[in-house]
C-alpha cells in the first residue's frame, strides 16, 4: 500500500535499484537519462496521437456534427490512419531548394517541441530536471522556433512560403513580449524561476490572484503556437500552409507534430503556472495522485483552447499585431508594476493577494471599456452601427 | 566527463565559427552562427552559469540571428552567389590572425592566474538581480536608455522613405 | 575540472576567428558576423574568470549580461544602417561604399 502512494518515485528507485546491480555507476545514470529522454520526447508525439482526435471531435461538436467515428469504436483510430497516411506520401523536395536546410527546419522544430518538455514538473520529485532558470528556458525554447520557421521559410525556394515565414516571425516577436511580461509577474509572486518552486508556491492557484496574467500568458501562448484565432500562418484559405507549403509526408508530420506537442506543451505550462500544477486535494499525501491532477489541469486548458478555436473568428496580421502591442503589453506592464508595489508593502501575505486581485480586476475593467469605446469608434466609421443598419 | 564535454563543445564552436567566416553563400553562414551560438550556450551551462546561457540562447538565436537572417534576405538580389567572399588582403589578415592568436595563447599560458574556486552560491539569480538593481542601478539604466535610442533609431534609418 | 586555460584559449580562437571574419569578409553582413563573434569571445572570458577567481560576487555574469544587451543593440543599428545603404547603393560590398574616400 505504501509502496503505491508515491508509485512513480518508487517505480524509478525500483529499477535504479535493478540495474545498478550489473552496471556501473556511471552506466547507471547514462540509462537512467536515456530513459527519461526517450519518455519526454515522447510527449509530443503522444500528444499529436490522443489531441488530434480530441481537437477534432470538440470541434465536430461545436459545430453540430459528430466528427470521425469510422475508424475505431468514437473513431478513435483515427489518428493512427492519419499517421499511416502521412508516413506513406511521397517526399517531394522542390528543384531549387536548399537541401540540407529544407531538411533540417522540421527536425529542429519538432526538437524545440520536445525539448520544453524537461522541466514540466509531472508530480512531487518527478521532473526532468529542475532547472533553476525553469521558465526562461521555456522562452528560449519558444524562440528557436523562430530561427527554424525562417530556415523552412527560405529553404523552400517559393516566395508564397517567405512571405508566410516572415508574417510568422512577427507574430513570434510581437507576442514574445507580454508572454514574459505575464511569466515576469508570477515569477515576482512565486519569489523563484524554478518550475517546481512556482508550483509549491500555490497555497491557491494564481489564476485567483493574477487573472490579467493567466490571460496575458494563454493568449499570448496561443499565438505563440499559432492556435486559432491566430492561426493566419497555416489558414488553409489565405495562405495555403503558409511556410510548410512545400514539405510532405512525413516532413510535414513533423510540423503536425511540433504544432500539437507545443498546444499541450503550453497548456501544461498554463496548468503550471497558473492553475497549481499536480496539486489537489490529497496530493501531500499520495504524491502518485501528481500526474493524474496535471493531466486533468492540462486536458482542460486544452479544452479551453479547442473551445476557442470553434468559436472565434480569425485575426488579420495587423489586428493581430495591433492587439499585442496595444493591448496586451500595456496591460502585462500595468500588471507587473502593481503586483511589484504591492509585494513590498508590509501586509500579510493574504491581504496582498487581495489587493492584487483587485488591481488586476481594474485593469481588466479599464481594458474592457477602452476596447469597447475602440470598438464601437470603429464600427461607427464602417457604418455598422445599429441605427445605421 | 566535463572534460570530454568542453572539448566536444569547444570543437562544435570554432569548427561553426570558421564555417561562419569561410562559407560562400551568406544564409549558410547565418545558420552556423546560430550552431555556434548554441556551442557557447553550452560552455556557458559548464561553466556553471544557467541565467547567461540561456539569456545568450534567448537574445542571440532568438532575436539577433533572426535580425541577421532579415538582412541577408532583404540586401541580396544584385550579389550573384559567385561574388567573391574575401577582399584582397585576405592573406594578410589570416597571417595577423594566427600571430594574434599565437600572442595571445602564450600570454594566457604563461600568466599565473589568481584562480580561486569556489561553490557557485545558491541563490546566485536573486544576487544578479539585487546588483542590478543595487549596485549597478546606472549602468543598468544606461543600458535601457541605449536600447530605447538604438531602436528608435534602427527604425528610422531602416524606413521607407516617403519621397 | 577544466583548468582556466583551456577556457581562455578557446576564447582567444574564437576572437581570433572573428577578426579574420570581420576583416577579410567582404559582405557587409559577413564583418558584422564577425564582430558579433568577438563580442561571444570576450564574454566566454568574463564568464570563466567569474567562475574560477570571483564567484562569491556576480561581477562578471553582470558584465557579460551588459556586453549582450550592447551587441544586441549594435547589431540592430548596424543591421539598419546596411538595409538603408543596399536601398541607397544596390550594393552591400563593402569595397564598394567609399565615396568617403581619399
Amino acid at each position: 500500500m505504501d509502496y503505491i502512494r508515491d508509485f512513480f518515485v518508487n517505480i524509478a528507485r525500483s529499477w535504479t535499484a535493478w540495474i545498478s546491480t550489473f552496471l556501473p555507476d556511471w552506466g547507471v545514470s547514462l540509462v537512467n537519462y536515456i530513459v527519461v529522454g526517450i519518455i519526454l520526447v515522447l510527449m509530443p508525439v503522444l500528444a499529436t496521437l490522443t489531441l488530434t482526435w480530441m481537437e477534432r471531435k470538440v470541434i465536430g461538436r461545436i459545430q453540430n456534427r459528430i466528427g470521425p467515428n469510422r475508424v475505431g469504436p468514437w473513431g478513435i483510430f483515427q489518428a493512427i490512419a492519419d499517421a499511416v497516411k502521412m508516413l506513406i506520401k511521397e517526399d517531394i523536395i522542390p528543384d531549387r531548394a536548399d537541401r540540407p536546410v529544407f531538411n533540417l527546419a522540421p527536425i529542429l522544430i519538432a526538437g524545440a517541441a520536445g525539448l520544453l518538455w524537461a522541466v514540466m514538473p509531472f508530480g512531487r520529485r518527478m521532473i526532468g530536471a529542475d532547472l533553476n532558470v525553469g521558465v526562461l528556458y521555456i522562452v528560449a525554447v519558444g524562440s528557436i522556433t523562430t530561427v527554424a520557421v525562417i530556415m523552412a521559410g527560405w529553404a523552400s525556394n517559393n516566395k508564397f512560403a517567405l512571405i508566410g515565414a516572415f508574417r510568422v516571425v512577427a507574430q513570434l516577436l510581437s507576442y514574445e513580449v507580454p508572454m514574459i511580461l505575464s511569466i515576469a509577474t508570477v515569477v515576482l509572486l512565486a519569489g523563484t524561476m524554478r518550475m517546481m518552486g512556482i508550483v509549491e508556491a500555490q497555497v491557491i492557484p494564481f489564476i485567483f490572484i493574477l487573472p490579467v496574467a493567466f490571460i496575458g500568458y494563454f493568449l499570448a501562448a496561443a499565438a505563440e503556437v499559432g492556435r486559432a484565432p491566430f492561426d493566419l500562418l497555416e489558414a488553409d484559405s489565405e495562405i495555403v500552409a503558409g511556410y510548410f507549403v512545400e514539405y510532405s509526408g512525413l516532413k510535414f508530420g513533423w510540423f503536425y507534430i511540433a504544432e500539437y506537442g507545443n498546444l499541450f506543451a503550453v497548456s501544461a505550462i498554463t496548468a503550471t503556472l497558473f492553475l497549481g500544477g499536480w496539486r489537489g486535494p490529497f496530493a501531500n499525501a499520495v504524491p502518485a495522485l501528481g500526474p493524474l491532477y496535471f493531466i486533468i489541469k492540462t486536458i482542460l486548458v486544452v479544452f479551453l483552447l479547442m473551445w476557442i478555436r470553434g468559436t472565434w473568428p480569425r485575426f488579420r496580421i495587423d489586428q493581430m499585431l495591433a492587439f499585442a502591442w496595444k493591448v496586451l503589453v500595456p496591460a502585462s506592464l500595468a500588471n507587473l508594476l502593481w503586483v511589484a508595489v504591492v509585494l513590498k508593502l508590509p501586509l500579510p501575505a493574504p491581504v496582498q493577494w487581495i489587493l492584487m486581485l483587485g488591481g488586476n480586476l481594474l485593469i481588466l475593467f479599464v481594458a474592457a471599456t477602452l476596447l469597447g469605446r475602440a470598438a464601437k469608434r470603429d464600427a461607427a466609421k464602417h457604418s455598422l452601427t445599429p441605427a445605421a443598419v | 566527463m566535463q572534460q570530454v564535454m568542453f572539448i566536444v563543445l569547444s570543437l562544435v564552436t570554432l569548427a561553426a565559427a570558421l564555417m561562419v567566416v569561410i562559407a560562400r553563400s551568406m544564409f549558410r553562414a547565418a545558420l552556423w552562427l546560430v550552431l555556434t551560438f548554441f556551442g557557447i550556450a553550452g560552455l556557458f551551462i559548464l561553466l556553471h552559469a544557467e541565467f547567461i546561457a540561456v539569456a545568450q540562447v534567448l537574445i542571440y538565436v532568438g532575436a539577433i540571428s533572426t535580425l541577421i537572417i532579415f538582412a541577408i534576405m532583404l540586401s541580396r538580389g544584385v550579389m550573384d552567389p559567385d561574388a567573391r567572399r574575401f577582399n584582397d588582403q585576405w592573406g594578410v589578415v589570416a597571417g595577423f590572425g594566427a600571430v594574434l592568436f599565437v600572442l595571445l595563447a602564450a600570454v594566457v599560458t604563461r600568466t599565473r592566474w589568481p584562480v580561486a574556486l569556489a561553490d557557485v552560491p545558491a541563490d546566485a539569480i536573486q544576487r544578479l538581480g539585487g546588483d542590478f538593481v543595487g549596485s549597478y542601478v546606472i549602468p543598468f539604466e544606461v543600458a535601457s536608455v541605449l536600447l530605447v535610442v538604438a531602436m528608435i533609431g534602427a527604425i528610422i534609418i531602416a524606413r521607407e522613405q516617403e519621397s | 575540472m577544466v583548468p582556466l586555460t583551456w577556457y581562455l584559449l578557446v576564447a582567444a580562437a574564437l576572437f581570433c576567428i572573428g577578426a579574420f571574419g570581420a576583416l577579410a569578409r567582404r559582405n557587409a553582413v559577413g564583418v558584422l558576423m564577425g564582430i558579433e563573434l568577438m563580442l561571444n569571445a570576450v564574454n566566454i572570458n568574463l564568464i570563466a574568470f567569474w567562475r574560477y577567481v570571483g564567484v562569491t560576487q556576480m561581477t562578471g555574469q553582470l558584465f557579460a549580461i551588459f556586453v549582450i544587451t550592447v551587441a544586441a543593440a549594435e547589431a540592430a543599428v548596424g543591421l539598419a544602417l546596411i538595409i538603408s545603404i543596399y536601398r541607397q547603393r544596390s550594393t552591400v560590398n563593402v569595397e564598394e561604399i567609399d565615396t568617403m574616400k581619399g
